[in-house]
């Protein structure tokens, strides 16, 4: 780690001795988030959607751990109850050892610039009554660490390293197209130097030029300060590209979690290997062949099949995977996965 | 839903060509004015989309791809925004000398979109099946009952599960993939002439984005459709598009049949991108390099652009008639044209 870093991340853990950078940053154990929902006419029992069911996983300093899945399935109620932007219902959350689901408002906050997120909808994420300048330029002023021209200038090289003009620091959100409000998303969470950020959907409505450009900063950044990423997105191939391990959910649970080598050579759940057939080539010529299409129906989360999730749409699914739930077991290596015929 | 609306695509009694025109964009000009000054957003655009093809639209992010949507449907607030030049015929006519109440019958109905973010077009305060219904009874004449009947079957359509049950859900109770198929669900249910589809499938895994685009070609099939996509997505574009073209800084660079666009490049721009792709097809894993490649430098301001080509400030093989002389068309073969002095020279380095 650099001696003259400008700002070190707002860690604590002082890096050094075997047994701490042992510790995981991040350790989420059963994490269950279910939201009511809206009665129905005539029925009077509140019936509850667990977006997320029971998840568990860790993040190293400097790691980053990639989180995929279909559409719905729970990733960003699981990015934002980690960092309890929305209250998880039950379960552990611990950030550099400590518990973090008990504390409160007050007590929350002195983990609140430590952990950051890169919200998915840009749009709904940025206050349109500020300029992008104060929205990018608050964990400063938050912090105190530093005013005035110092502050405009902070702002000004983090729009740069996001591929934004900074002369247009003084335009409100609306005046942007849709991929520079999504990088002014992410200057907004580098600016406070965490330790961890969440990261949902941070590069898709970028060109791929630019999303090239902001890969390479998030892992120069981790390179250089040790910043851990929970990254979400749709994108196999950035996931691939960005990611140590990666952890595929399926309607609330991980499926299948292991290292991307692993994952993208030896797929183990059927879910992955659908997932992992579907990925468009950015080639005419190639073929469409490899692709497994899912039949079935997509499964609801107010009222999931029995058994295993994915049983009505998984092509080898029998008897047993339709009344038992597959649990989430180590096969080798560390390779995790939840399936009762694999 | 087979018949509701035979009549409009048949265009009184013509017989259709193979290739007819539908929409063209013709130097469209749309500026903003700021209080920097003015931002010429969009900057003598032409493109056209014939009926049944699907025209894709790539570019980097700001270069004006979703302005230039926008100004299609008349959707840009004026002020700031004007539409400073140029004409959008939609079957012949110019949408732009419409009055508003023409507009209206044409928006959602003959022309549909599917907007870039969700949020920016779903009303937080009304129920997602209010949102879709309205819109089907609206554009399609529909009774209500009838309405709500056709959006439920419109969100099994987009995959959403329980659609009855999410039909009395306000937009904050989706998730975003959720909540972008629910546009695409209101943007389809009119059968559109054109679809204008403004990154549709950002928000959804390549499993349900398959099936999305599947049914996009399907409504091509059935009715002709036309399809603008507009999309990051060069996978997204090599799998549906016909042609491609490529915008930067408010302008075409390149245009180009979708296989050329891939196959022999010939912007520079067109080039950096297609290097910035990383690609599990080709990553092997190991033998893939640690750092992803990227264009140098930064898009130019667009209220004040240099003299001569956009992107010769950040081009590696821009000498200085690049810098002087914005660079004139040439035609390399038939429907692949470049904006570049040097397009005969730098050839196959991409
Ligand atoms: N209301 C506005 N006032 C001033 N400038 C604007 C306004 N709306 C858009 N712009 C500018 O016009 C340019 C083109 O925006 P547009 O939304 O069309 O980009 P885009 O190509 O769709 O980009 P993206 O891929 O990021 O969505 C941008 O540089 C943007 O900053
Ligand atoms: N505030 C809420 N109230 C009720 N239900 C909600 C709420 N937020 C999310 N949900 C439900 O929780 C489930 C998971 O949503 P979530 O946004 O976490 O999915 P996601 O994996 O991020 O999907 P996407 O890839 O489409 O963004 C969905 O069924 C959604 O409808
Ligand atoms: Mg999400
Ligand atoms: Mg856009």
């Amino acid at each position: 780690m650099s001696q003259h870093a400008p700002q070190e991340p707002q860690s604590q853990a002082s890096g050094g001795t075997a047994e701490e950078s042992a510790r995981p940053l991040l350790e989420v154990t059963d994490l269950v988030k279910s939201f009511p929902l809206q009665k129905g006419l005539f029925s009077r029992r509140e019936t509850l959607v667990k977006a997320v069911d029971g998840i568990s996983l860790y993040i190293q300093p400097g790691e980053t751990l990639g989180l995929v899945g279909e559409s719905g399935c729970g990733k960003s109620t699981a990015g934002k109850s980690i960092l309890r932007l929305i209250e998880p219902t039950s379960g552990s959350i611990r950030f550099e050892g400590s518990e973090i689901t008990g504390l409160s408002r007050t007590e929350m906050r002195r983990y609140r610039q430590r952990m950051q997120i890169i919200f998915q909808d840009p749009y709904s994420s940025l206050n349109p009554r500020m300029t992008a300048e104060a929205i990018v330029g608050e964990p400063f002023v938050i912090n105190g660490t530093s005013r005035g021209r110092e502050r405009q200038q902070r702002v000004a090289s983090l729009f740069e390293r996001v591929g934004l003009r900074p002369d247009t620091m003084g335009k409100y959100p609306h005046e942007f197209s849709g991929g520079q409000r999504q990088r002014i998303g992410i200057a907004r969470a580098l600016a406070s130097m965490p330790g961890l950020i969440i990261c949902d959907e941070p590069v898709s409505a970028l060109d791929v030029s630019i999303q090239a450009q902001v890969i390479n900063l998030l892992m120069d950044l981790q390179a250089e300060y040790r910043m851990s990423y929970l990254f979400i997105a749709h994108d196999l191939a950035v996931v691939e590209h960005i990611s140590d391990r990666i952890a595929v959910m399926y309607l609330g649970r991980i499926v299948e979690l292991t290292d991307k080598r692993t994952l993208f050579t030896n797929p183990l759940h059927p879910y992955t290997e659908a997932l992992l057939s579907a990925v468009p080539i950015p080639d005419p010529a190639a073929g469409r062949e490899r692709r497994i299409i899912l039949r079935g129906d997509v499964p609801s989360p107010i009222d999931p099949p029995p058994g295993c999730h994915f049983s009505t749409r998984c092509p080898e699914a029998t008897g047993v995977c339709r009344v038992e739930t597959p649990v989430l077991t180590e096969r080798f290596g560390g390779h995790q996965v939840a399936c009762h015929l694999r | 839903m087979e018949n509701s609306n035979a009549a409009r695509t048949d265009n009184s009694g013509e017989t259709l060509r193979q290739s007819e025109c539908v929409l063209s964009l013709e130097d469209l000009k749309t500026h903003f004015i700021t209080r920097e000054g003015l931002v010429k957003a969009v900057d003598e655009v032409s493109y056209h989309l014939d009926r049944g093809e699907t025209l894709g639209v790539v570019g980097e992010s700001g270069c004006g791809k979703s302005v230039a949507a926008l100004s299609i449907l008349r959707l840009i607030p004026q002020p700031p925004g004007k539409i400073a030049g140029g004409k959008i015929l939609f079957k012949g006519r110019n949408i732009l000398s419409l009055a508003e109440r023409e507009m209206q019958a044409l928006r959602g109905n003959d022309i549909s979109m599917i907007f870039q973010e969700p949020m920016t077009s779903l009303n937080p305060v009304l129920t997602i099946g209010q949102q879709i219904s309205e819109s089907i009874r609206l554009h399609m004449g529909y009774s209500r009952k009838d309405a709500l009947d056709r959006a439920a079957e419109m969100l099994t359509l987009v995959k959403i599960p329980e659609p009855l049950r999410r039909l009395r859900e306000y937009p904050h109770h989706l998730s975003g993939g959720m909540r972008q198929r629910v546009m695409i669900a209101m943007a389809l249910s009119c059968e559109p002439l054109v679809l204008i589809a403004d990154e549709p499938t950002t928000a959804l895994d390549v499993t349900i984005q398959a099936q999305i685009l599947e049914l996009m070609v399907e409504l091509k099939e059935k009715l002709g459709t036309a399809i603008l996509m507009i999309t990051h997505d060069l996978g997204v574009i090599a799998e549906t598009a016909r042609r491609v073209v490529v915008m930067y800084a408010g302008r075409v660079v390149e245009e180009a049949p979708v296989d050329m666009l891939f196959g022999d490049p010939r912007h520079p721009y067109t080039m950096g991108l297609l290097a910035s792709v990383p690609r599990l097809d080709r990553s092997a894993l190991a033998a893939r390099p640690a750092r992803l490649s990227e264009i140098k430098g930064i898009v130019p301001s667009l209220h004040e652009l240099p003299k001569g080509c956009f992107f010769a400030p950040r081009c590696p093989h821009a000498d200085a008639r690049c810098h002087s002389g914005y660079p004139l068309w040439d035609q390399i073969r038939p429907g692949h044209k470049v904006a570049c002095w040097y397009s005969r020279q730098i050839k196959g380095e991409a």
